[in-house]
């Protein structure tokens, strides 16, 4: 879907986004291209195109957004990008095939997801080490981290679980059973839970932090979609937790939940393959990846509306904002 | 026969294996088959076909168990040419009620019907028979390799997609060819296409050293077509068809494009990651065999994984209800066929080098599941093993 540049500058304005210069940037990690496309948030346009390491999936800034970490899959290392220049500064021990990973609140210490292994590698930015290397299931790749920083989660694709590791000790407190191949997950401030998507099971399960048990699951259902189809992949919440966009893989849609109710609430029109997704500063604004289409939807989040398409790499995968 | 060798899944793993509460134990057997002599020497047959998928099974098994007390393990029996596969499988049952069986049709049959496998829980790995899953169906055997309806249908819907509507056949003489043959006129009927003409390789000369001037003469006489279909499950003269015919036609069928369980030319849906896994254990490639046998070890894991059972007759309800469901990196959550017991799963259309399609194609639609679309459906079967269920 193709805004013609004038009302879309409506729109822009109608929200309140101001186009000066050196302002937000989207960053997309193109997993066959072995690049990042770099996207103003003002212009809605691709600025820059910066080389990476082999197969770059998870991205991520550090908190003061000083360097950018990429996981260069291919290259089994995760890279240091400073975000000014665009020179890899240095890589990171990783593990093998490193997918994805989190940054704990502690803005030191990188969890990270190697697929082919069946472990989460710990690993220390400063020192440059790996401190734990944690057995989890097979084909780990969705990491969160609580808001205290007290638990990691991975969840691995066909053990079918996401386990908990405790990150005083490095150890895993709990395992447990969602729906098959879970992609993604993340945890609330509020409410005090944790979401995890289980991409062939098409649902999303709520966990309480506190006990964790599940208390409830989420299904997806799109009229004229045949329901294999519905695959939900990543997922964001708005800023007030009240609302969360998930991305449904295959079919192409994104739904809008009702955080609170559990209910889905829309469902939008985006590219092929949607995978995962960021917010801009004041989250406005929703940047989606398509791998298929190699392309970015930009959702208005206040009217969930998609506004723009922005062509970048080849089967964009993971996206950051940088303010 | 042989008992080889047993692999006690937790044991590889963590001591936490002490701790287990559900033990899990399957037997593979596979019954060596006379393999008749071919023209080419190019496909060695590797010695660990199946089991080297069942042995990643039970890997990724046994790490799954290990985070809640389940072990895994497997005992492997070979049964030579000129052995009693029956004997073999007895002294299976007598260890495990679950034998996943690389073995071909009518030992199957013979296997599902012995006294002691009556409460077993079987699993077809290896055969595409397909009265198997129809009118001769058994009520312990479940299949993980689709039929070769399954596999012709896919074809089928194929060339109705891309209205490639002219269709002619050259069938080998191995019963093989006549079963794969026989299924894809039935596909072909099935998604109303016709065949124009049919013809019968029986040549005996060298094709690797006159290909070139036999097979345009062959199929001089063919009907106008836009496929040349290819009925040659033993892969004796397929491979020397395609560029030699008369006209410049595509082949599919058992050459050229073929509808497979597994390739590996699938890469998408993570299947990448169940490659490298693959591999890394068995250094070769992923063969549908292999695919089978995996995906029986996962079937079962997951049923134990989901009911904390082990229990044949607590696992075969839940893998043959509803809430089962099992992830086959082919895009689609795989399920069970409660009416015959047939894996529902997608089929992928493959040349060589790269994967052209995964079946069912869009726009064939069905009332329940669009993989309904492949293979014997439920309201044609013939298949009563598995009423009540």
């Amino acid at each position: 879907m193709r805004a013609p540049f004038p009302r879309l500058m409506t729109a822009l304005l109608a929200l309140g986004i101001t186009t000066q210069a050196g302002a937000e940037e989207i960053w997309v990690s193109n997993e066959k291209d072995d690049t990042i496309s770099v996207i103003d948030v003002a212009t809605l346009e691709v600025v820059r195109t910066i080389p990476t390491g082999e197969r770059p999936r998870g991205i991520t800034f550090a908190h003061d957004y000083s360097v950018v970490y990429i996981c260069a899959s291919d290259s089994d290392a995760v890279q240091v990008m400073d975000p000014e220049t665009g020179k890899i500064l240095r890589d990171l021990p990783s593990g093998e095939d490193p997918e994805q990973f989190v940054l704990h609140p502690d803005n030191r210490h990188l969890y990270i997801a190697n697929e082919d292994d069946a472990i989460t590698t710990v690993v220390d930015t400063e020192t440059r080490r790996v401190v734990a290397q944690i057995d989890v299931g097979i084909e780990p790749e969705g990491m969160a981290v609580s808001p205290d920083g007290k638990y990691v989660i991975t969840t691995s694709e066909t053990t079918n679980m996401a386990h908990w590791i405790d990150t005083a000790t490095q150890e895993l407190v709990a395992n447990t059973l969602v729906d098959s191949r879970p992609r993604h997950a993340e945890f609330t401030v509020g409410s005090n839970e944790m979401w995890v998507s289980a991409e062939i099971g098409g649902t999303v399960s709520v966990f309480d932090v506190e006990s964790k048990a599940e208390k409830t699951k989420i299904e997806f259902e799109i009229k004229g979609v045949h329901p294999d189809r519905v695959q939900p992949v990543g997922f964001e919440f708005t800023e007030d937790e009240k609302t969360v966009f998930v991305a449904l893989g295959p079919s192409n849609h994104l739904a809008v939940v009702n955080a609170e109710t559990y209910e889905v609430e829309e469902y939008i029109l985006v590219g092929r393959r949607v995978w995962h997704m960021a917010f801009n500063g004041d989250k406005t604004l929703l940047f989606t990846t398509n791998g298929v289409s190699g392309d970015v939807t930009v959702v208005d989040v206040a009217k969930r509306q998609a506004i723009k398409t922005i062509k970048v790499g080849r089967f964009p995968w993971g996206a950051a904002l940088r303010p | 026969m042989r008992i080889f060798y047993s692999v006690f899944g937790a044991a590889l793993l963590t001591a936490s294996a002490s701790l287990a509460e559900v033990k899990l134990e399957v037997t593979y057997l596979k019954v060596e088959q006379e393999l008749p002599p071919v023209l080419s020497n190019l496909d060695p047959i590797p010695l660990d076909l199946g089991l080297a998928g069942a042995e990643v099974g039970l890997k990724d098994n046994s790490t799954t168990g290990r985070f809640l007390g389940h072990s895994y393990a497997l005992t492997v029996v070979q049964v030579a040419l000129g052995e009693d596969p029956a004997l073999a499988a007895l002294g299976a049952l007598e260890t495990s009620p679950f034998v996943v069986i690389d073995a071909p049709g009518d030992v199957l049959r013979v296997i599902a019907d012995l006294p002691e496998a009556e409460n077993a829980l079987l699993f077809n790995a290896a055969s595409g028979d397909n009265a198997l899953r129809d009118g001769e169906c058994r009520a312990n055997l479940l299949h993980t390799l689709p039929s070769d309806a399954m596999r012709t249908d896919a074809l089928a819907q194929f060339f109705v997609k891309r209205r490639w509507d002219r269709l002619v056949l050259v069938e080998g003489t191995h019963p093989d060819d006549s079963a794969y043959a026989a299924s894809l006129r039935g596909s072909l009927t099935k998604f109303g296409l016709k065949l124009r003409s049919e013809k019968t390789w029986a040549f005996d000369a060298d094709m690797r050293r006159n290909a070139a001037q036999e097979v345009p003469l062959f199929t001089q006489d063919l009907k106008d077509h836009d496929v040349l279909l290819v009925a040659d499950e033993i892969h004796d003269f397929g491979r020397y068809i395609a560029y030699n015919t008369w006209d410049p036609r595509p082949i599919a069928g058992s050459e050229g494009l073929t509808a497979v369980a597994w390739s590996e030319v699938v890469e998408q849906w993570g299947a990448a990651q169940l490659q490298s896994r693959f591999e890394d254990h068995a250094d070769r490639h992923m063969k549908p065999e292999d695919y089978g046998a995996w995906a029986a070890m996962r079937v079962l894991g997951e049923a134990v994984t989901r009911t904390n059972s082990a229990d044949p007759a607590t696992l075969r309800d839940y893998i043959l209800g509803p809430d089962f469901e099992l992830a086959g990196f082919k895009g689609r959550p795989m399920s069970f066929r409660p009416w015959n017991g047939q894996l529902r799963q997608p089929i992928a259309l493959v040349h060589p080098r790269a994967m052209v399609a995964m079946a069912p194609l869009e726009g064939f639609l069905h009332p329940v599941s669009e993989l309904d679309t492949l293979g014997r459906d439920q309201p044609e079967t013939n298949c009563t093993a598995f009423e009540g269920n």
